[in-house]
């Protein structure tokens, strides 16, 4: 008996001692004061970022007139750092102090646990002027009131039409609306004897390459999230109208028939590509696609174009996302890696420079406005996208992508038809959605 | 006799003061590490299952709100716990009967033994990524030399990983296309059964079904058992080839957190137990979330383990 007491002591004892050292060893709050206005950053400041190759090398350049304009600091740059591995490692203390995140999906995790700093008040000391940046690109970078990451060039997706194809079949401009599309895309669709499809004037499978939810909702205006956080999915006729629209397109080529057909295609960032080889004749893509097809398929004409919407008061729009950076938590040189992000996303020269070499979308207007900034008439359209106020993102949320993919999970059935009830199904959307959220608090 | 079990009753008695001290010093690194790198984790991760956590700051008690949601209000963990169930029922027993197979053949084999075994053993040295990016592209519909061959004959090839009737079963073949692993653990187990129990087997007169029932099988049980216990392990933490199946063959390579986009492709049918657990960590932000299920999965192969073990009894020595 005194034994078995014993032993019960010892186990509640090892359990309590265990429950305080996995709260011990949880990161806690730590926050830095802000340095007094005109102090010249100095010390260590390391940079992490995904990009590789040219994009590296582009960065690279940018960054060597960083060194020179402050001498004073040193800088060290890790390449191919992705979402996870910033993550762990802010988590783990021994984060870097600045980092770029190809995803806007990080900054509702990261500002609201704090894992990026606010960065108002160093805005504010700075006087920065934030109107200087587009509203779509400051929607994306903050989160509940907390500004915790700067825009750090911008994608813009619209509409890529296969120029050749469309005289072939007697067409001179890019669809405006979706019926546009869809007459079009019958038009240009190719057949075998068999009824096989041999080319597809438009691939309208979700899933298939940059064909998402989240990239066609500026088609419609479809909102996403309520104000206080909530899905506004269900409730939102333009996705009903949006996805009614698909599924009909779906079901005029035969959904088993795309399904095969899109199995046959190469790889979306291959030579392969289906647009690249002609397989199909229009797609909803990047603005970095045009670079993509300058190196891989030159002898593509093609055309570009604002997204193709269902209502005309929605022209000229399309999807913007972009890269975001932002100060860690745990950084150990906040002032120099403010001072990093300040040069990188509010320097005209150094916006206009990184966007000539990466070949992205400027986020100021005085960049995109910049003489020095290599534009072309289909690069124009794209910087038309971004600036155009009917253009769509995708707002930052305590469960990152969670309400995009919980969407997507839904759309796979309902293009397939193996869930044929668009309002219930929506609405199931919102329930599970919602439950996300309240649990991410 | 009774001198060696007297000697033996001595030195027990004469034990020296220190011998605990001396094992513990032995055993201790081990002993480390297991603390370290087993049961902190896990007991971390079952405290994390009952709190909000989000990486940086101190979690916070949320009771039983996130066992509630992994548990009733995910449909997509359901669908993923079954695929991953399936996947053990298909893969285990297809790995473990296709090595021992190819172990029996290749031992039976008078000639050029050596260069078959080579051959049965390549895949399973190439890195899982690349094994499975080259698979998929074998078994691409349409451009893919399988059903292009398949095609000279008239038949009509499936869709393989792009059709969710038949995209379980890809990755089945991809898993017996790379069971040289086992193979080679098998054919030295067989190699190891005794001569003479199959002459004593044969002048009995048993046939070589016979032979290999009471002969062949009670011998490499124990090996047999380590297949079946390991194969359902690993099973049940299937990832890195369905998330690169399903990536590949939606046609959207990607690396990084960005492969999650293109997880479970096609229809969730290859989204795995592990996938969603990632996702629903990494991606939604719910860790608390992501513990539950890990607790689950540490429970699950716990329990096929000490089912498994007790069933065969082959480790402990006491026989099947």
């Amino acid at each position: 008996m005194h034994r078995a007491l014993k032993r019960r002591t010892t186990l509640v004892v090892g359990v309590a001692v265990a429950l305080t050292m996995f709260s011990a060893c949880t990161p806690a709050e730590a926050p830095k004061p802000i340095a007094t206005p005109g102090v010249e950053p100095t010390g260590t400041v390391e940079l992490w970022h995904f990009f590789t190759d040219r994009e590296a090398k582009a960065l690279d350049d940018t960054l060597a007139r960083f060194k020179a304009k402050y001498p004073k600091v040193t800088l060290t740059v890790k390449g191919g750092q992705d979402d996870a591995k910033v993550t762990t490692a802010i988590g783990a203390g021994t984060g870097p102090d600045v980092a770029i995140s190809y995803s806007t999906d990080i900054v509702g995790k990261f500002c609201a646990a704090g894992a990026w700093v606010d960065l108002n008040p160093y805005l504010q000391r700075d006087g920065v002027d934030l109107t200087a940046i587009p509203e779509v690109a400051r929607s994306y970078t903050e989160f509940r009131g907390k500004r915790c990451a700067m825009p750090f060039l911008a994608d813009a997706y619209g509409f890529y039409f296969n120029k050749a194809m469309f005289a072939e079949a007697g067409l001179t401009e890019a669809p405006k609306t979706l019926a546009e599309l869809s007459d079009m895309a019958k038009k240009l669709t190719k057949r075998k004897p068999d009824g096989t499809i041999e080319r597809a004037g438009f691939l309208p499978l979700f899933g298939f390459y940059e064909n998402s939810p989240s990239h066609f909702a500026p088609m419609a205006g479809a909102k996403w999230l309520n104000a206080d956080g909530t899905s506004a999915i269900g409730a939102d006729p333009a996705w009903k109208a949006l996805l009614t629209w698909q599924k009909e397109l779906v079901d005029w080529y035969g959904y088993d028939k795309l399904e095969k057909f899109r199995a046959s295609l190469g790889d979306e960032w291959s030579a392969d590509n289906a647009f690249h080889k002609g397989k199909i004749a229009m797609a909803v893509d990047g603005e970095w696609r045009m670079a993509f097809l300058k190196d891989q398929a030159p002898e593509v004409q093609f055309g570009v174009a604002p997204l193709p919407v269902l209502y005309a008061s929605h022209a000229g729009a399309g999807y913007i996302s972009g890269n975001v950076i932002g100060v860690s938590r745990t950084a150990r040189n906040p002032e120099a890696a403010w001072a990093l992000i300040k040069f990188l996303t509010t320097e005209t020269d150094s916006i206009v420079e990184l966007s000539n070499g990466i070949r992205n979308v400027p986020t100021t207007t005085a960049a995109l406005t910049s003489p020095q900034l290599h534009v072309d008439p289909a690069f124009q359209v794209f910087l038309d996208i971004f600036a155009n106020p009917n253009s769509g993102t995708t707002p930052p949320s305590a469960i990152g992508p969670g309400y995009q993919d919980t969407l997507s999970e839904f759309l796979m059935a309902w293009q397939s038809g193996s869930k044929k009830d668009l309002a219930a199904g929506l609405a199931d959307v919102d329930t599970r959605v919602n439950k996300m959220i309240e649990l991410a608090g | 006799m009774a001198a060696i079990a007297s000697q033996g009753s001595a030195g027990a008695v004469r034990r020296s003061p220190r011998r605990p001290l001396v094992v513990l010093t032995f055993i201790g690194p081990a002993l480390i590490g297991i603390a370290v790198f087993l049961i902190y984790p896990l007991l971390a991760a079952i405290y994390f299952s009952f709190t909000r956590f989000d990486m940086f700051n101190p979690p916070v008690w949320v009771g039983l709100d996130f066992w509630q949601y992994v548990l009733f209000d995910d449909p997509t963990v359901r669908v993923a716990a079954k695929n991953t169930l399936v996947f053990v029922v298909l893969m285990v027993p297809a790995r473990t009967v296709g090595a021992l197979l190819t172990a029996m053949l290749l031992n039976a084999m008078k000639r050029s033994r050596s260069t078959y075994r080579t051959l049965y053993y390549l895949p399973a040295l190439a890195p899982p990524v690349t094994a499975t990016i080259a698979f998929v592209l074998l078994l691409k519909p349409g451009t893919g030399p399988v059903n292009t061959l398949l095609a000279q004959f008239g038949i009509e090839g499936p869709g393989w990983f792009n059709d969710p009737d038949w995209a379980k079963t890809s990755l089945t073949l991809l898993a017996l296309w790379g069971v040289g692993d086992l193979m080679i653990i098998f054919m030295a187990a067989l190699l190891d059964v005794p001569k003479e129990l199959y002459e004593a087997a044969s002048l009995d007169g048993a046939s070589r079904r016979h032979q290999f029932r009471y002969v062949t099988l009670p011998t490499i049980s124990p090996v047999l058992l380590f297949a079946v216990i390991t194969g359902i392990i690993g099973t049940l933490n299937y990832f890195t080839q369905a998330a690169v199946a399903g990536s590949v063959a939606s046609g959207q390579v990607t690396s990084g957190s960005g492969i999650a986009g293109t997880f479970g492709y096609p229809e969730n049918a290859t989204l795995t137990y592990p996938m969603r657990l990632y996702s629903i960590g990494f991606g939604n932000n719910l860790f608390g979330a992501a513990n539950v299920m890990a607790v689950i999965l540490f429970v699950v192969s716990m329990t096929a383990t000490i089912v498994l073990l007790r069933r065969f009894k082959a480790f402990t020595g006491s026989g099947s």
